[in-house]
């Protein structure tokens, strides 16, 4: 059992969050989206120049991290910030903060 | 129930409770609160207050006792603003009032004798508390004695400010003193050390303020390190721009490889290998190492006995068990910054609450940092890191073009710098999201 346990972490942790197994709580991609906050505010809500996350329509969320990847969108920080995560993470993050009202 | 656990707390360790527990002497102090494990914090900065914050959301069972000496947080990122005269001591000024609501004990204490095998922590107050889980945060110890002359009497005059408080507050007091005209000398200590660029962000900062207010006035940096330490590029550039550098009349003297060796007060002057420099305001930062908590738990084992060498994916001590060390007390890849602190308190919460859960916690974690630097003219510019796990290198790197600095300073980045420092107060203290921050940009 604890292997099983074990295993599904090691290859489905992004997994859970996208395929939205009932009552489960996506815990990596919480503390992934919760590293934002330092400078987008808690929950993704920002006081100040820096934009808030909480409650971003997800499809656009990742748009704009691939778009920073990309240069397509000029950036000052986050073109490093988007080089450093995958399209998966991308995912997980974005539906954390869709959810977030 | 008569009262809440935070009235119990204020009586027990209040001083109608010390005759009441008096005679409990040698007892463990009750730690009031949720059943679950036992997590003992010491210190409530960056790291050990966001760390404190987010193990309560992610694992409300956890009984966390945050012990932390200071009655307010008081900020290093931003405290240059105060030297420039940007902002008040009060603006950096952070009330714990909604941590204090999240932790199950916050105990306004200072910790004395750690006992690794039995697990327990006592405090100068006299209690002792259990733990199944000990995070030390408690930042920097500062070495005087690595610099001669640096004694209790001098550090009447000579501030280091290099932990902000009423040093910050009698080092700006000194530079409004100063005649226009007179010589600001600061030092830069040897790497590692907290907060990479600061020493550079305070010449700038120092530099605003006297070309404003005192313009004939000159700094005189002694870095200890051979170059300048971080964004070399960018902060050349800000002081050509702005103060001079590199013409005969700059503002600034940039002197590398000039560690300070002693300090005499009398003659206000410090000493390095190469020279004896005087100043009317002298401002030397000692060398460095772990917190002292982390000399009491017997954890500073890198370094040359100076930093905590730690498990990147638990900040667990390598040399103690349950012990786990946050923030700038860690020797690792991680430049020693507010926002790492911020971040890996994060990481260790989320890494204990999978534990305490019966989880496997994440085999490749993530996570970045966002350094601004202030100009004192208005604008800023950053380096920007994401750091990965790497299974065969055991240890967090940036992937590929995860790492870099701004092209130029800019506005828009003075005011994400100062977007930024609300929002990393708010993570770390849990204020809410109607907190009026008079801090400003």
């Amino acid at each position: 059992m604890k292997n099983n346990k074990i295993t599904l972490a090691c290859v489905g942790l992004v997994g859970l969050a996208v395929s939205g197994i009932a009552g489960a709580v996506d815990a990596r991609a919480r503390f992934m989206a919760a590293n934002c906050s330092y400078c987008h505010g808690p929950d993704g809500k920002s006081h100040g120049a820096i934009p808030s996350l909480a409650g971003l329509e997800p499809g656009y969320f990742v748009k704009q991290m691939k778009a920073f990847q990309d240069g397509s969108r000029p950036a000052t920080v986050m073109k490093k910030h988007a080089n450093g995560y995958t399209d998966a993470e991308f995912e997980a993050m974005a539906k954390y903060f869709a959810a977030i009202k | 129930m008569a009262l809440n656990r935070r009235d119990f707390l204020k009586t027990s360790f209040g001083a109608a409770g010390i005759a009441a527990t008096a005679g409990l002497a040698g007892c463990a102090t009750a730690q009031i609160g949720s059943s679950g494990p036992k997590v003992v914090v010491v210190g409530a900065g960056f790291g050990g207050a966001t760390f404190a914050r987010y193990l309560k959301m992610w694992a409300p069972n956890a009984n966390v006792t945050l012990i932390e000496p200071n009655a307010k947080f008081v900020s290093c990122p931003f405290s240059n603003t105060v030297l420039a005269g940007i902002n008040t001591m009060d603006d950096i000024t952070l009330p714990y009032d909604n941590l204090k609501k999240i932790v199950d004990n916050f105990v306004p204490d200072t910790v004395t004798a750690i006992d690794t095998t039995k697990q327990t922590v006592t405090t100068a107050g006299g209690h002792t508390f259990a733990y199944d889980k000990l995070v030390l945060a408690g930042g920097i110890e500062l070495m005087y004695d690595k610099v001669q002359g640096y004694d209790a009497e001098a550090q009447k005059t000579v501030m280091h400010a290099w932990k902000a408080g009423p040093q910050t507050a009698t080092l700006r007091k000194q530079l409004e003193a100063m005649p226009d005209g007179g010589t600001f000398v600061m030092s830069v200590p040897m790497a590692p050390y907290r907060c990479p660029p600061g020493p550079y962000e305070r010449a700038c900062m120092v530099a605003s303020y006297f070309k404003r207010a005192k313009p004939r006035s000159k700094i005189i940096i002694l870095d200890g390190n051979p170059d300048i330490a971080s964004k070399k590029g960018l902060f050349v550039a800000a002081w050509t721009k702005h103060f001079g550098y590199g013409t005969a009349d700059s503002m600034i003297d940039f002197r590398g490889n000039n560690q300070p060796r002693a300090v005499d007060v009398k003659m206000m002057m410090v000493s390095t290998e190469f020279d004896d420099v005087k100043g009317d305001v002298i401002n030397v930062v000692p060398p460095m190492r772990a917190a002292k908590v982390c000399g009491v738990a017997g954890v500073r084992d890198g370094s040359n006995g100076n930093w905590c060498t730690i498990d990147y994916r638990t900040f667990e001590s390598k040399v103690v068990k349950n012990v786990h060390i946050l923030g700038d007390s860690a020797l690792t890849n991680f430049p020693k910054s507010g926002s790492v602190a911020n971040n890996t308190g994060k990481m260790c919460a989320y890494a204990l609450s999978e534990q305490f859960a019966g989880r496997q916690f994440d085999p490749s974690p993530v996570v970045t940092n966002t350094c601004y630097s202030g100009t004192g003219m208005g604008t800023a510019f950053h380096v920007a890191t994401v750091f990965r796990w790497d299974e065969t290198k055991q240890s967090m790197v940036p992937p590929k073009d995860a790492n870099g600095v701004s092209a130029e300073e800019s506005e828009t980045e003075w005011a994400y710098m100062e977007s930024w420092a609300k929002n990393v107060w708010a993570d770390t203290l849990g204020l809410p999201q109607s907190y009026n921050f008079t801090a400003k940009g």
